[in-house]
């Protein structure tokens, strides 16, 4: 068997047990990267050297019979938007394509801590504004199972790179479905956790209100490991409040049998891919036969989600990519006859197309004038989006929902409409809106794609989320499929 | 309602952004479809609604505002593209 194929449960034991060593890991995740980055591009850094130094020395403390670490000896990849120390750190943008950061972001530290090992830095959308990457500065991300298709986005290097067993986990970024989407469209498990779970410092911000970061991973059981490690209140993000860290573990075994699932009748309506609705609804049976009670919920507002977050999302983009502006970071403009042209000028050369209409649109919608018909009332609209979740989830264990209204597009099709594109967030966002945490997972394919569906729980409640997706997981095992590349 | 061109280079310009003609006439028709869609959201009743702005239920959290050295200066200064003398430089104000 190629190690790279393990899952983190996998190959922590088999390193435990002496099986495999930890430089045989790596470097069998390294030849992977190496034989498929050609035609995947998922990698915007790679980080060997420094990968099989550590793998060194874990093989010492194996040797020596040392207990290990939850995720030592264990490689992975991060998501480029996420800050490592002397690793560069791009946010896919060509404004950033000489930062290295002075210091590690805090999920950086804590995967580290636990001795996870760092292969490389993953491509993605353009300061993750984008649902393919293909906002990327430095070009696309292929799909690992149809390499003419995006791998969603803004995550996409993370999902080729689990898909492809290029790494055993990698780390992204979710907003508006960063993460659910590419692990919808690659086949993997993603997870947006309970905004506040996570600390964001060091992740390079997009909608502050919105950012998490979450786990990229081959199982439902690994999603549960990684999340272990990096959930947790943290003095360097304000907004992580102090509930306590459960043993996810545990969770995992609890099984599905008396759970309530509700399904929102408003997430299978118009727009959604046919192939992709029949697999939702054989899912649902799959979930009833496993002992879990489902049954039809009113969402009303769920309808209005996206023209919510795209109100919110660019509003607070305006804000946070203020600081980019050529003299602390990126390069400022040769011809800038005074500083308000190094703004302009650099700017206008720093960002894509995407990137300056999210900037446009929030900024006209915070000026003078519409902040009332816009902003405030998609904060308005906000509330009554997070109450119905609330409102659900009083009743319900979990609300089931697909990630996708479709399975991954081919490159080059939604790129000359913005709207188009916008839509394929439409079940994602809402759990951004509310704050609330939800996994992604494989429940089929269609015409050999992979198709996701996504299980939501109430905030802080990732646990549920775990037990009812282990089960559906173990039941079908959907996960063991792997693409041909 | 579609943006006008003196429209969109009012919003270049709060942004920061210096445009062609060329994105000029693109942006105005690709925000115009993007504010359009936003007006879906006057179908929904808001009066006496209160806004959301953070989802954690947290209210001012404070630390202590103490100073501690990161011995890092010189290294942060550096990150600038146009430094001298560890300081940033650049362009005049007026």
């Amino acid at each position: 068997m190629n190690l790279n194929l393990l899952t983190i449960k996998q190959a922590q034991e088999k390193l435990q047990k002496k099986e495999i060593s930890c430089q045989e890991l790596t470097q069998s995740c390294i030849i992977q990267i190496e034989n498929t980055e050609e035609h995947l591009h998922a990698f915007l850094a790679k980080n060997f050297d420094q990968a099989l130094e550590q793998a060194k020395k874990v093989d010492r403390k194996i040797k020596q019979g040392e207990k290990l670490k939850p995720l030592e000896g264990i490689p992975c990849s991060i998501k480029d938007i996420i800050c490592t120390k002397g690793i560069r750190t791009t946010a896919a943008s060509k404004m950033l394509q000489n930062y290295e950061p002075l210091y590690d972001a805090t999920v950086i530290k804590k995967i580290k801590d636990a001795g996870a090992i760092i292969l490389g830095k993953n491509n993605c959308d353009a300061w993750a504004h984008g649902s393919s990457t293909e906002n990327s500065d430095f070009g696309p991300t292929h799909n690992p199972w149809d390499i003419t298709r995006v791998p969603g986005g803004s995550s996409g290097g993370g999902g080729a790179s689990v898909a492809a067993d290029q790494v055993i986990f990698a780390l992204g970024t979710d907003t508006g479905g960063s993460i659910r989407l590419p692990a919808s469209f690659c086949g993997i498990v993603g997870l947006k956790p309970t905004y506040g779970r996570v600390s964001r410092y060091g992740a390079i911000a997009m909608g502050s209100s919105l950012d998490t970061i979450g786990p990229m991973t081959k199982t439902v059981e690994d999603a549960a490991i990684v999340l272990q490690i990096i959930a947790g209140t943290d003095k360097k993000d304000s907004t992580t409040p102090a509930v306590k860290v459960p043993d996810y573990s545990q969770a995992l075994q609890k099984g599905i049998k008396g759970l309530k699932i509700g399904i929102p009748k408003q997430a299978l309506g118009q727009g959604l891919d046919s192939q992709v609705k029949t697999l939702f609804e054989v899912s649902v049976k799959e979930l009833e036969k496993l002992g879990a009670k489902t049954k039809e919920i009113e969402m009303p507002y769920l309808d209005y989600g996206l023209a919510v977050y795209y109100i919110i999302m660019p509003a607070e983009v305006s804000s946070n990519l203020g600081r980019y502006e050529g003299i602390r970071y990126g390069r400022p403009a040769k011809n800038a006859a005074d500083l308000m042209e190094i703004y302009t000028k650099s700017r206008a050369q720093g960002f894509n197309p995407e990137n300056k209409r999210r900037i446009m649109i929030g900024t006209y919608t915070l000026s003078a004038g519409y902040y009332d018909a816009y902003y405030k009332k998609a904060m308005q609209v906000r509330t009554l989006i997070k109450k119905e979740f609330e409102n659900a989830l009083n009743k319900v264990d979990l609300i089931l929902m697909p990630t996708a209204p479709s399975p991954a597009f081919k490159l080059g099709e939604k790129t000359d409409d913005p709207m188009q594109m916008y839509l394929a967030d439409i079940y994602t966002i809402n759990l951004n809106l509310a704050g609330v945490p939800g996994i992604s997972m494989p429940c089929g394919f269609a015409n050999g794609l992979p198709v996701g569906m996504q299980l939501i729980g109430p905030q802080f409640g990732e646990e549920k989320i775990f037990q009812a997706a282990n089960a559906y997981e173990q039941a079908t095992g959907w996960h063991k499929i792997k693409p041909k590349i | 309602m579609k943006l006008t061109k003196a429209e969109v280079e009012k919003i270049a310009k709060l942004s920061r952004l210096e445009l062609t003609e060329e994105e000029k006439d693109q942006y105005a028709g690709q925000l115009s479809d993007v504010l359009a869609y936003f007006e879906k959201l006057k179908e929904v009743n808001t009066e006496n609604v209160e806004i959301t702005s953070q989802v954690t239920g947290l209210e001012n959290v404070y630390r202590n505002d103490k100073i501690n050295q990161c011995d890092c200066q010189k290294e942060l200064v550096k990150q600038a593209a146009e430094t001298e003398e560890d300081l940033i430089k650049t362009r005049s104000v007026f």
